[in-house]
């Protein structure tokens, strides 16, 4: 086949016109799927307030809804709380014990002079009585919300041992009404589904949204010409350029691990889509795969030395790994079953999530790189679209729930998860961001 | 249509100024290349497609009314009543050297979406390839998958499925450029 055909004029730098503070839908609405048998106790109580500083946001409860959706705490509730301290030496331990609340957390929202937002918060052992974490996140009053997940992350990561992953954000797409009539936007919401913010609408399909690794842009295929093409776009101000509208199929974007290049999936006028990586500064297009099946869906090792790609090439759908370098040879990841597709790795490079016919049912499943063990995690019939939080611990998908598709998430270990449901219309090809700094 | 166009520009407008005062005024948009086709410039939506390649009815005479060739599962053979559809449109096309088609290649709703853009491509180009050998010209037609993400009805089961994995023929009202 010929090369794919370069387009003049791809780079040029196109403003949208977006409003960084506009909201998009409501809020998605969060249900419990699953949790561990034994979650870990923990009283928060609610915080001492900075009216009106703090705009209404009850820091505790988002951090309550943090750790409880996390499926691997149990808070108490409110009404049956002993006390209400709001600072570590107010913590009578016992009494908080006796109430069968192994941690207390309490803290502080505080106006500064310099119009920023201050909060505070202790952890408390109750058996113990030792203070395990004080901490002070400083912000913007809009970004309080924010500073609760951080909270969040910082108590789950002093119970857990693990870094927690709630202030970070997810993109998705969100699809109303059937063609003719479809209205698909691109959304960026915080990590539990509150405070969304429309990056893109269009009457033709968006898909496949992928962060940069520093989280300031996404990378996204559109239709909007009535052709594929991958652009990238910086979410905090709408500017985004078109970087691949070549003859056929323009599709499947991943941002390396060093934030310069794109791999993608290139079609060419012939229509055999294969993996290519694009040099975003320079727009030199390296060829990686050459072969007459489909080649799509390929994703970085952390390593940014190899890439995973789905490929029909031994005649049904499968997983393969190949150097990040023309002239490199494939080899195949995947052999359990006739289906496994749309790879993405996790953080540390040890696992492999996946799209795998289980039953006659499309579901979401983590392969160990090492030792190949091949775990299924999700319970759906059309579950896809896997994509691993910034931690390693937790998975995101796309289900369908009934007539409507939702997002849920799932624990690595298969123990916790909870649905994201949008109130009208569809959700789905949720994508994880990075930390951010 | 012009109604339509006006409420978008005021709404455009009305979120424009809702938040200029929030951040710096964006570098005015480079005008975009003709070749790269029209993008979502001026407007937060990505909508501006139209006019580059209106569509038409195309052809109604016979089998020519039926512009949809259905396929198995996983596959981008063209079998049954679509070989016959597709012969009448190479006959057609052939015909009338300056009619343009878009084959639009889509698949049911299982498996991932991106190989689902494969697989829709792949039948596209399993039409175009039929129309080719039977005397279409290669200008006349242009292929795009969309994959899962138009189907032509709703629903999660065979006889929706069986409905979504399809070819459809688009006649284009823009004749070919003559040849100079």
């Amino acid at each position: 086949m010929s090369g794919p055909r370069a387009i003049a004029g791809a780079l040029a730098v196109v403003v949208v016109a977006l409003c960084a503070t506009r909201s998009a839908h409501a809020a998605l609405q969060i249900e419990i799927t699953s949790g561990v048998r034994d979650p870990v106790p923990i009283a928060i109580v609610p915080f001492a307030r900075a009216v009106p500083a703090d705009g209404g946001l009850d820091v505790a409860e988002v951090v309550q809804h943090d750790l409880e959706g996390s499926g691997r705490f149990r808070a108490l509730p409110r009404e049956r709380m002993p006390a209400t301290p709001t600072r570590a030496d107010e913590i009578a331990a016992p009494l908080w014990k006796g109430a069968g609340s192994d941690y207390v957390v309490v803290g502080r929202v505080s106006a500064m002079e310099s119009g920023q937002v201050a909060v505070d918060f202790d952890l408390v052992n109750t058996l113990t009585g030792a203070r395990l974490a004080t901490q002070r996140f400083v912000g913007a009053p809009g970004a309080l919300r924010n500073a609760a997940h951080r909270v969040s992350d910082a108590i789950y990561q002093k119970i857990l041992g693990v870094r927690g992953a709630f202030a970070t954000r997810i993109a998705y797409v969100a699809v109303d009404g059937s063609p003719p009539a479809q209205h698909f936007q691109l959304i960026v919401a915080d990590a539990d589904g509150a405070n969304q913010h429309l990056v893109l609408e269009s009457r033709f399909p968006l898909m496949s949204p992928s962060w940069s690794p520093d989280g300031q842009w996404l990378a996204y295929v559109s239709f909007e010409t009535k052709h594929s093409g991958v652009y990238v776009q910086l979410v905090r101000s709408g500017e985004r350029r078109q970087v691949s509208a070549r003859a056929g199929v323009n599709g499947a974007p991943e941002w390396s691990p060093d934030g310069r290049k794109l791999a993608l999936t290139l079609g060419g006028s012939s229509g055999n889509p294969d993996i290519y990586i694009l040099d975003l500064a320079s727009q030199d297009l390296t060829r990686i795969t050459d072969d007459p099946a489909i080649d799509t869906e390929p994703v970085w090792a952390p390593d940014g030395h190899s890439l995973y790609f789905t490929s029909d090439r031994a005649g049904s759908a499968q997983i393969y790994q190949i150097g990040a370098q023309p002239g490199a040879r494939p080899k195949r990841i995947t052999f359990g079953g006739s289906y496994n597709a749309r790879p993405r790795v996790s953080p540390d490079g040890s696992q492999l999530a996946m799209v795998t016919l289980d039953n006659g049912a499309y579901r979401v499943a983590v392969q160990d790189l090492a030792s190949g063990t091949v775990r299924v995690l999700s319970h759906g019939r059309l579950d896809e679209s896997p994509s691993f939080a910034p931690n390693g611990a937790t998975l995101i998908y796309a289900e369908r729930d009934g007539e409507r598709g939702a997002l849920a998430t799932v624990s690595i270990d298969g123990l916790t998860g909870l649905r994201l449901k949008a109130p009208q219309g569809e959700v789905r090809e949720p994508a994880w961001g990075p930390f951010s700094p | 249509m012009r109604r339509v166009i006006v409420v978008l520009l005021v709404a455009a407008s009305l979120a424009l100024g809702a938040c200029a005062h929030k951040r710096p005024k964006p570098a005015p948009p480079e005008a975009p290349d003709a070749s790269a086709g029209a993008q979502g410039s001026g407007a937060n939506t990505a909508n501006a497609a139209a006019g580059a390649d209106e569509e038409g009815a195309g052809p109604q005479a016979g089998l020519l009314a039926t512009k949809v060739v259905y396929f198995d599962f996983d596959s981008s053979e063209i079998k049954g009543t679509g070989t016959d559809v597709v012969a009448a449109h190479a006959k057609y096309l052939t015909a009338h050297s300056n009619t343009r088609v878009r084959l639009e290649g889509h698949t049911d709703e299982r498996g991932s979406r991106e190989y689902n853009i494969g697989l829709g491509e792949r039948r596209a180009q399993s039409v175009r390839r039929a129309l080719l050998l039977q005397g279409a010209a290669d200008a006349q037609i242009s292929t795009v998958s969309y994959g899962e993400e138009r189907p032509a009805v709703p629903g999660h089961d065979e006889a929706a499925w069986a409905k979504n994995r399809r070819v459809e023929i688009v006649y284009l009202t823009q004749p070919l450029a003559p040849k100079q």
